[in-house]
């Protein structure tokens, strides 16, 4: 008996994906290396300091704007509804093990389109206030004490969103078959039935 | 550059653990008397000289001020100020502006490249290029606006003081060029010793406000004034009044950092122990080939 594939992500779907993780893997890199001091050895893995200051900027963008067609794609199917509220309030439970008293979800789940809009929002700020202390060319058009607060943003909403994809990424480690969907662009029936019963209806037509 | 040994570094940016404490140095500083200052500019040409720099001719914008602004190739401007402290007494104030060599520096607390900006023991603030990267944080640290980005090779300068001279005894080529007196050097005690008999005389000579400009929020300068006005140094081309490290600087390089971090690094952590402790969600028809093994 085979097993039956619903599809997923298209491929350029997938391929848009995979440009937002590399850009991102640049771009964190090359961030978290001026966050902290100890965190500054993993510049050496985009050529030292001054090629992560001159890349940081350029990735993060390029990971923006990819961002942006993914978010112009999918921001619809991530409303939050009352029934994701629902989810959201037994999620603990399901942290702990037991999913059986979860609302059922659709594409969705409460905690999916939570992470969407955060990482949105999050790289939003990220991204304007980032142009604030772009040096050498946007920098000196503001004023020193809007660059001051421009870098507490920045770095304050970096952490929100490093925090929100390693949520994103274990998620994807945790809920096994989820990580096909992004590979082969196809997920399982029976991945499907468990972890977005409304999903799998509406793609099925089944019960 | 750096021009003194490693031994004689206090303090070094982006760096947790402590420099070397063996050697203890004098502290210097250079005393800038505003009142003696006859506005020559001899001391930005003795910079320029000393130090190898030539700024780009500017423009005649109306006021003496030449070049208008310090500059990676002007690491010290006089700046000039019109001001009436009384109704119909014209006074012109020349401050020699350039970096104040801070005892807590805000470029140094901003600073994220290991070591591209050092404190001396001897209290003088230094960027070293070569560990520069270029990200500008050392421009929104300084409480003084000092640092300046260059539009050509994207590194920070600013004053070192003559770091370079003072390694070898000598003193900053801007104080040995002085022509009134006006620059001096030495120990920083000695300094703030001369800017007290300079007070008393220019109180006797009706300056009741006269005063020495040592800012103890940035813990004190190694950079000092005797200004005539001590009560309003805002006249003197907005030299603050209470200078320190802005909040938004002290708290994120402060407190809010390490907690991030330790936030980070805890999230995958967690994950990776609910990972072990709780395990995953699985669904039936994942492993078609290899049933889960059967209950014992």
């Amino acid at each position: 008996m085979g097993i039956r594939y619903l599809p997923r992500y298209s491929a350029s779907e997938r391929t848009n994906h995979w440009l937002i993780v590399l850009f991102f893997t640049v771009a964190a890199l090359s961030g978290l290396a001026f966050f902290h001091p100890s965190l500054f050895f993993l510049s050496a893995f985009v050529g030292g300091g001054t090629w992560a200051r001159i890349l940081h900027p350029f990735m993060g963008l390029l990971m923006s704007l990819c961002f942006l067609v993914m978010f112009v794609r999918l921001w619809r199917h991530n409303v939050i509804t009352a029934a994701d509220r629902e989810w959201l309030k037994h999620s603990a439970q399901m942290l702990r093990g037991d999913k059986s008293g979860m609302p059922p979800a659709g594409r969705y789940n409460g905690g999916q389109k939570q992470v969407f809009w955060v990482m949105a929002v999050s790289l939003a700020v990220l991204v304007v206030t980032g142009f604030m202390f772009w040096q050498p060319w946007f920098a000196n058009a503001f004023p020193i004490l809007l660059r001051r607060i421009a870098v507490l943003l920045h770095a304050l909403s970096a952490t929100v969103l490093v925090l929100s994809v390693i949520v994103h990424v274990y998620a994807a480690i945790w809920v096994k078959g989820t990580i096909r969907a992004m590979t082969r662009g196809t997920v399982t029936e029976g991945w499907a039935r468990q972890n977005h019963p409304l999903w799998h209806r509406e793609m099925t037509g089944k019960q | 550059m750096s021009s003194l040994q490693s031994l004689d570094i206090a303090k070094r940016s982006a760096t947790t653990t402590p420099s070397t404490q063996a050697r203890k140095t004098i502290e210097v500083a250079k005393l800038i008397d505003v009142s003696s200052c006859i506005g020559c500019k001899a001391c930005q040409v003795a910079c320029m000289q000393w130090n190898d720099l030539r700024d780009e001719v500017g423009e005649n914008h109306g006021t003496y001020d030449n070049p208008r602004d310090l500059s990676a190739q002007s690491w010290t401007v006089m700046r000039y100020s019109e001001v009436e402290v009384e109704k119909d007494k014209l006074e012109w104030l020349i401050r020699k502006d350039g970096c104040m060599h801070c005892d807590d520096p805000g470029c140094l607390k901003s600073c994220p490249a290991p070591g591209a900006i050092v404190k001396y023991t001897n209290g003088i603030v230094d960027f070293i290029s070569e560990h520069c990267v270029g990200c500008g944080n050392c421009v929104t640290g300084c409480p003084f606006d000092v640092p300046r980005i260059s539009k050509v090779d994207s590194k920070a300068y600013k004053c070192s003081l003559c770091s370079d001279r003072v390694g070898v005894g000598l003193e900053p080529a801007c104080a040995k060029a002085c022509p009134t007196g006006a620059i001096r050097f030495g120990t920083k005690e000695d300094m703030l010793d001369f800017g007290a008999e300079r007070v008393t005389d220019l109180k006797e000579r009706g300056y009741a406000n006269a005063g020495v400009y040592d800012p103890a929020g940035v813990g004190g300068t190694h950079v000092v004034y005797v200004l005539q006005h001590a009560d309003k140094p805002e006249l003197y081309h907005g030299l603050p009044a209470d200078p320190k490290i802005s909040p938004l600087v002290s708290l994120w390089k402060g407190v809010a950092k390490p907690l991030a971090v330790a936030a980070m690094i805890g999230a995958a952590v967690a994950g990776f122990f609910h990972y072990t402790r709780v395990g995953p969600i699985e669904s039936k028809d994942e492993t078609p080939d290899s049933e889960p093994a059967e209950k014992v």
